[in-house]
């Protein structure tokens, strides 16, 4: 087995373990509805979590997607409240802003060299503080549009909804599986998070990459922005606090290495929906608040550091077992 | 035999190539000049300028002044990229693959194969397979980088270089952790590459090496061109003084050891019965006295490297009993070890050993203030002097000690690491592989200071590939093939010829 999808495996069985456990104490696990609600309500934090860990496997980070999700949806709101716009123009709009915002980042990142944690740290707070200086109030959206896109789903006999907001969420995740594994740049991206230098020295454009990466990660947060504000029919500055933060555990959880290098898309997928699962289960059980959850993940993220803290010793150069070569000689 | 090239557009000149790294010269107005079809070695001390060369070449580095020429016309390495682009691929002294990607992924990266526009692992598996089975290598492709040996890495960086089907193949120090059988593959490649046109770059520390492939011969020191000529008419004597600036009598006289004869029948320091581990090396015996050089030989990945780890608790053994001065002791970790009066230095000094950022003075001070515990104040002065005594035993370049370590040459940084273990004073030194990639001076210098370590009553156990080394400083040889001691060589058995037909022999 390969090493590096060890971490993949562990998250696999961890999920497939806590989803059997769901199924024995309710059997509702089994319908498409509990599914469906997790692919609809994770789906704005699924999104950018696809783009955060391109960004991570490179060797950087991305604090930015909870604020430029934010801001969207206020933009969104305003552009079609306010101004009259049709939505499909503002969203046209926003995703070209949200897109050159990541570009900048990413710019900045290569060009300075300053560390991705300061500069994206930078861009949530100015995300989060052009949100609120475009409006502090909670802004319902009417259109027409809005409510034709809700009434795309599809229903399952049992009642399941796969929303609009869930397909794009398969879809994103099926792009993104796409990009890592069937595209230059996705290999390029392993590489950088491998060993920057050797990536720069192999050839590897580092600056296009680099660039590339970080317009990605907030392409995929203002599309989440968008999905949002289709979802809540509203805009709201303080909406997706904190989603940063989950968005990140996800990553890490999924099994991709923080050191970058090492991970998998579609383990992000499953780092996100497990937290997921959990409160699902919460809230049917009733007992424990949902709190809980937040602590659960705490306790997960400590055990996958862990996991990858050990791994990541079989990375350690000094390799103590050689691979027998067949004798030539 | 080279007359009628003298005519023909070099493949690549550099004129008056200068570069200055803060205040340090590395290169100061180099012409040089590559034509197709030859091998041509560079060569120089540590830190003579020669890894800056060719990142000059590859666009690594921004060169200060001088042209390029590449077929005649005037270029402008932007980026290793651009170079590569441009028909110029180099393959680096230190490697620099991904070492969490496959093999295969390595060799293809940035160029894989596409198909219907997506990247193509299957090709890209295939044809990485049977590149390295060209090169008599069979391995898993698929597997990362990271689960090969050293050697393997670069042969892989050497065949992702070749195979960029380049007009010009640098290789920077490409040999120096390849046996023999892989040196001799390598070379076949390099003559068939020959036979393409291809001009080749070599840059190594073997004279033999350098003898054997190479058609010419430049020679740096101290950032200058010192000499250029073709390999046939240039004696050996002479390449070394031009190497080192001076007349070498005394230079390479490395004292011939008087170590021998003190008394086999004394207790061992070190005795090692029966250690094992699977899958790893299979159970071995071993003492070391006081004042004795035990040799390890064998082929890479014989299982010369495995028994210093298990010695030393990198690695901890399954089986077996370890006994210090009699006493029996617990070799289970290296701090441990450490408190035996152990030390190591390992073979991949680079990865394993150099602190980048801190200075020369700082990297050879930190095993021993370890060794003393952090309470123990070792002087500012102490420090220094220190440092100053091993710069100029070992012959460090730098401009001072405080220098970060990272500026160093290649070579130079393995010396410092080296320095390191040596001013620990350890009771027992395990050196692995001590002159890998260092020049002919320090080499000699470095073997001197094996025997007058083991003179000053030291136990050492010494691994080299270099078998004339090894003849030279051991008293008793062990030898390894296939994760397993098969002889133990002593007094006059101890000859290169004996070794290596132990070796072979079924
Ligand atoms: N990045 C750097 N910053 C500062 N000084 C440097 C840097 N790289 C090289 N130098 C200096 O330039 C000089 C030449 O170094 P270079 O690496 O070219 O030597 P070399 O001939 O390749 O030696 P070796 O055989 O040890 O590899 C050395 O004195 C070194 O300290
Ligand atoms: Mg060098």
């Amino acid at each position: 087995m390969k090493s590096r999808a060890f971490p993949l495996l562990m998250t696999t069985l961890v999920f497939a373990l806590l989803y059997l456990f769901c199924l024995t104490q309710y059997s509702s696990f089994a319908s498409m509805r509990v599914v469906c609600n997790l692919l609809r309500n994770y789906a704005y934090l699924g999104i950018p979590a696809i783009g955060v860990t391109f960004v991570i496997l490179s060797g950087g980070i991305d604090l930015s997607p909870g604020s430029v999700i934010a801001f969207t949806g206020v933009f969104c709101a305003l552009m079609i409240e306010r101004n009259g716009m049709h939505p499909l123009v503002v969203f046209a709009i926003i995703l070209v802003i949200g897109t050159l915002f990541g570009a900048t980042m990413g710019s900045i990142i290569h060009y300075f060299k300053i560390p991705a944690f300061i500069v994206t740290l930078a861009g949530l707070f100015l995300a989060r503080g052009g949100a609120y200086v475009l409006t502090t109030d909670s802004i319902s959206i009417t259109h027409q549009f809005y409510v034709d896109v809700s009434n795309i789903v599809y229903v399952f006999p049992d009642g399941g909804r796969f929303t609009f907001a869930a397909g794009a969420f398969v879809i994103v995740l099926l792009v993104g599986i796409f990009l890592a594994h069937y595209t230059r740049f996705g290999r390029n991206v392993y590489a950088m998070g491998g060993n920057e230098t050797g990536a720069l020295l192999q050839g590897v454009p580092i600056g296009r990459t680099t660039i590339t990466i970080y317009a990605l990660s907030s392409f995929l947060a203002t599309f989440a922005g968008i999905i949002l504000s289709l979802s809540k029919r509203s805009g709201d500055s303080t909406i997706a606090m904190g989603a940063e933060l989950d968005i990140i555990a996800g990553v890490v959880i999924g099994g991709t290495l923080l050191t970058g290098g090492v991970g998998y898309v579609v383990g992000t997928f499953i780092g996100i929906l497990l937290p997921g699962v959990i409160h699902t289960y919460l809230t049917l059980d009733g007992s424990l608040t949902p709190w809980w959850i937040k602590i659960i993940i705490g306790v997960l993220l400590f055990g996958f550091i862990g996991m990858q803290m050990l791994l990541s010793s079989q990375f350690n150069p000094l390799k103590l077992i050689r691979i027998p070569r067949r004798a030539a000689a | 035999m080279r007359n009628n090239e003298q005519a023909q557009i070099p493949l690549i000149e550099t004129r008056g190539l200068t570069k200055t790294f803060a205040a340090t010269p590395a290169l100061s107005e180099v012409d040089f000049t590559l034509y197709s079809g030859e091998v041509h070695a560079l060569l120089g001390e540590n830190g003579a300028g020669k890894s800056t060369l060719i990142k000059l070449l590859t666009g690594v580095h921004k060169r200060d002044a001088g042209v390029i020429l590449l077929e005649g016309k005037e270029i402008e390495p932007r980026s290793p990229r651009h170079c590569q682009e441009l028909g110029i691929s180099a393959v680096y002294q230190e490697i620099n693959l991904i070492p969490t990607l496959s093999v295969a992924e390595n060799i293809f990266l940035g160029r894989q194969p596409m198909r219907r526009g997506l990247v193509d692992m299957k090709t890209a598996n295939r044809k990485a397979y049977e590149l390295l089975k060209a090169f008599d290598i069979d391995i898993d492709v698929t597997r990362d980088l990271s689960a090969y040996s050293i050697a393997i890495q670069q042969i892989v960086a050497i065949v992702r270089g070749v195979d960029l089907s380049a007009k010009v193949l640098i290789l920077d120090e490409p040999t120096s952790s390849l046996d023999r059988h892989e040196v001799e593959t390598l070379f076949s490649v390099i003559r068939s590459l020959k036979e393409r046109g291809i001009g080749i770059l070599l840059i190594t520390h073997f004279l033999d090496q350098v003898y054997e492939i190479s058609d010419r011969i430049t020679v740096l020191r101290n950032g200058i061109k010192v000499g250029e000529h073709l390999t046939s008419e240039l004696p050996r004597i002479q390449l070394i003084s031009e190497m080192l600036g001076k007349a070498l009598t005394e230079e390479l006289a490395v004292q011939k050891s008087g170590i021998s004869s003190n008394g086999l029948d004394r207790e061992p320091f070190l005795r090692v019965h029966g250690f094992a581990r699977r899958g790893m090396m299979q159970p071995f015996d071993l003492e070391v006295r006081k004042g004795e050089i035990v040799g390890l030989a064998g082929l890479l990945g014989s299982g010369r490297t495995e028994i210093a780890h298990l010695i030393f608790g990198i690695k901890h053994s399954e089986q077996g009993e370890a006994y210090v001065n009699g006493q029996a002791a617990n070799l289970s970790s290296p701090q441990k070890a450490v408190q035996y009066g152990f030390g190591l230095c390992p073979e991949d000094r680079k990865e394993d050993g150099i602190i980048a950022d801190l200075s020369v003075r700082a990297n050879i001070i930190l095993a021993l203030q370890a060794k003393l515990g952090w309470f123990e104040h070792l002087t500012p002065k102490k420090q220094e002097q220190l440092a100053e005594e091993m710069i100029s035993a070992l012959r460090i370049v730098t401009t001072d000690m405080e220098k970060p370590v990272k500026e160093l040459s290649g070579g130079n940084q393995q010396k410092v690491i080296l320095a390191r273990w040596l001013v620990s004073n350890p009771e027992f030194l395990i050196l692995d592989e001590p002159t890998r990639g260092i020049d002919v001076g320090a080499h000699a210098e470095i073997i001197n200071i094996v025997k007058r370590l083991a003179q000053e009553g030291k136990a050492m156990l010494v691994i080299s590939s270099e078998l004339p080394e090894i003849v030279d400083y051991s008293d008793r040889v062990m030898v390894l093939r296939d994760k397993q001691v098969i002889a133990e060589l002593e007094g006059d058995q101890i000859s290169e010829a004996m070794i290596m037909q132990t070796i072979a022999e079924r």
